[in-house]
């Protein structure tokens, strides 16, 4: 009897470090499976970020790069523009993208670098223990909210795709969920367009995910889902916000 | 060869391109937008790579992440905007990527002034950024040496995998000098495909190459720490460079200083010697590694009453000179901050208080 299911050769076969009901291992098989299947592997390097996955280099099996916080997309700007042949992505979360590197990502976009990002939205700091993020929901309790995130006080949580999405130059901006798997379907295929438009030449294309932590959340894996696809999803809206048709129509 | 005129700030673009590197990311700040602007029209003329980053905090991370892919790579900058590219430079060097990097200094601390200063020594030679590294640091005293400096500085940065800074002023950067571009200083890049992330099939190879800084296991990062260490103490055995000036009199006083200081300094002395008076001068070119055995030897002469340290600065190179000369004589410091360049006068008159 043949394999019938396998570790992509693009996902090192080793154990993550990551909380049970954490997407992270949801979304690094995703991406690796859309390298194999582009055939992209030989000439693909990643950028990790900081934050849970700052150890994302363990789980691959091609070139990558640790950035600092929130300068992934600087980063991945010098690789593309001195090695346009190069396949170039960063894998960002809400603290590393949407809070210091605001600024790094917005400008990326904007001037059309031509790699993808891969942003993982659990609206929390996951690595130094839950605090509030910009993506933080109104009312959600974390380490730094603990009376729940006031909005009055610190402001609306943040929109990236949708900011994003609000700049001319960008090709694909998308959001997808990794909580079940009929959304998992969906962000394959996202995250897979993503990529081929890079491969086509298009500038700037970004996926966010709608993720769960369930440790800092303070929820089983399962509740995690369920408040995920409850409060945030009617918020983050998922779909396409901006691709090269529409925007040439 | 012809030589051309040029401004320092574009004679430091063009040296870039004539040693081969052909990839500039950069911000602008004032002294050295220049360099940015002539960058700008000329590397497209050579089929470079120009662009101007959104800040230098992300232009620091731009030259990282080309570094790491094994591109020959450099930036311009000036004080404030080098203490933004402070983090990124610790993390080129804790990540060991080659990198050079040109703080054309003008006068602080914050925002300070726009006239040249040499207050970022201890900077540069001291705490380019958090963590057990060093930069090798070089400072050119005209528009040639610039030149000649930032040529070599490339192969520098590949041989140590590590940052090379070029200390320059904003007399240097926009001052225009005759310059020629020896061909002797343009170098191949080395090959880094033992590291760097260049891709697997550039490589022909099924390994991957990591480029990180992070290192969790204590004996792992202590191990990292002694590798680095391993470079620095390198560079003290090969790569000090300095220059006498008027050491063979039996001059009373030794004057230690560099760059455009080190010029005010030559008149003065020549000055001083038509009354009789004689003074020598050690210029670091190198000021880390700095040339503590020769500093250290030159005050030793019998005939020299006192050693001073003459600086744009309110005395940062003269803790190194007083670390050298290990108290055997006095060591004394002088200078101005604010922009304004000491004249030979100057110093002639400070330098006879001390006799």
């Amino acid at each position: 009897m043949g394999k019938t299911f396998q570790k992509p050769e693009a996902l090192a076969d080793t154990v993550t470090h990551y909380c049970p009901g954490c997407t992270h291992g949801v979304i690094h098989r995703l991406v690796a499976e859309v390298i194999d299947e582009l055939g992209i592997r030989g000439r693909t390097v990643g950028i990790a970020p900081v934050g849970c996955a700052v150890l994302a280099y363990n789980y691959f099996t091609f070139d990558f790069q640790e950035a600092a916080h929130g300068r992934a997309p600087a980063m991945a700007t010098g690789i593309k523009r001195v090695r346009p042949d190069l396949v170039v992505f960063t894998y960002q979360g809400d603290g590393d993208l949407a809070s210091i590197g605001m600024g790094e990502i917005i400008h990326a976009a904007n001037r059309g670098e031509k790699f993808t990002t891969i942003f993982v939205n659990n609206a929390v700091y996951g690595m130094t223990g839950g605090q509030m993020a910009p993506t933080t929901m109104p009312g959600q309790r974390t380490t730094t909210s603990p009376f729940g995130r006031n909005t009055d006080e610190v402001g609306m949580p943040i929109k990236v795709a949708e900011l994003l999405a609000s700049l001319q130059t960008p090709a694909y901006i998308a959001r997808q969920a990794v909580i079940k798997p009929k959304y998992i379907v969906k962000a394959k295929k996202a995250i897979k367009q993503a990529f081929q438009y890079q491969l086509a030449g298009r500038c700037y294309s970004f996926v966010e995910l709608i993720s769960t932590c369930p440790t800092n959340w303070g929820l089983t894996p399962v509740d995690a889902v369920k408040w995920a696809e409850d409060t945030m999803l009617p918020y983050y809206q998922l779909g396409e916000y901006k691709t090269p048709e529409a925007s040439a129509a | 060869m012809a030589k051309i005129l040029m401004k320092g700030n574009e004679a430091i673009g063009e040296a870039a391109i004539r040693a081969g590197c052909l990839n500039y990311f950069a911000y602008p700040i004032t002294p050295q937008s220049e360099v940015a602007e002539y960058l700008s029209r000329r590397m497209p003329e050579v089929g470079g790579v120009f662009l101007q980053g959104e800040s230098e905090v992300a232009v620091s991370y731009m030259i990282f992440g080309a570094a790491a892919a094994g591109a020959r790579i450099f930036t311009t900058s000036s004080s404030p905007g080098i203490s933004l590219m402070s983090e990124g430079i610790s993390y080129i060097a804790g990540a060991q990527c080659p990198a050079v990097f040109v703080n054309i200094m003008r006068g602080g601390p914050g925002l300070g002034g726009i006239l040249p200063s040499q207050a970022d020594y201890l900077q540069a030679t001291k705490g380019m950024g958090h963590g057990d590294f060093r930069l090798l640091v070089m400072a050119p005293a005209s528009v040639q040496e610039a030149v000649e400096m930032v040529m070599k500085a490339f192969p520098l940065a590949e041989k140590y995998r590590n940052p090379v800074m070029i200390l320059g002023d904003g007399l240097i950067g926009q001052m225009m000098e005759p310059v020629e571009f020896p061909d002797h200083l343009k170098t191949e890049p080395s090959n880094k495909d033992a590291w760097a992330t260049n891709g697997m099939d550039a490589r022909n190879s099924r390994q991957r190459n990591m480029v990180k800084s992070l290192c969790l296991n204590p004996e792992e990062l202590n191990n990292n720490n002694l590798v680095l260490k391993a470079k620095y103490d390198q560079m003290k055995k090969e790569e000090v460079m300095f220059e006498r000036f008027h050491t063979e009199v039996d001059y009373q006083v030794l004057i230690v200083s560099y760059g455009t200081m080190s010029r005010v300094c030559r008149t003065a002395i020549e000055n001083m010697h038509a009354e009789g008076i004689e003074v020598a001068m050690i210029r670091p070119q190198t000021l880390f590694p700095f040339p503590e055995a020769e500093v250290l030897s030159a005050a030793q002469k019998n005939s020299c009453q006192a050693v001073a340290s003459i600086e744009m600065s309110m005395g940062q190179m003269l803790e190194d000179v007083q670390r050298c000369v290990q108290g055997k004589k006095p060591v004394h410091w002088y200078g101005k901050c604010g922009g304004d360049v000491p004249t030979p006068e100057e110093v002639a008159d400070y330098i006879r208080t001390l006799i």
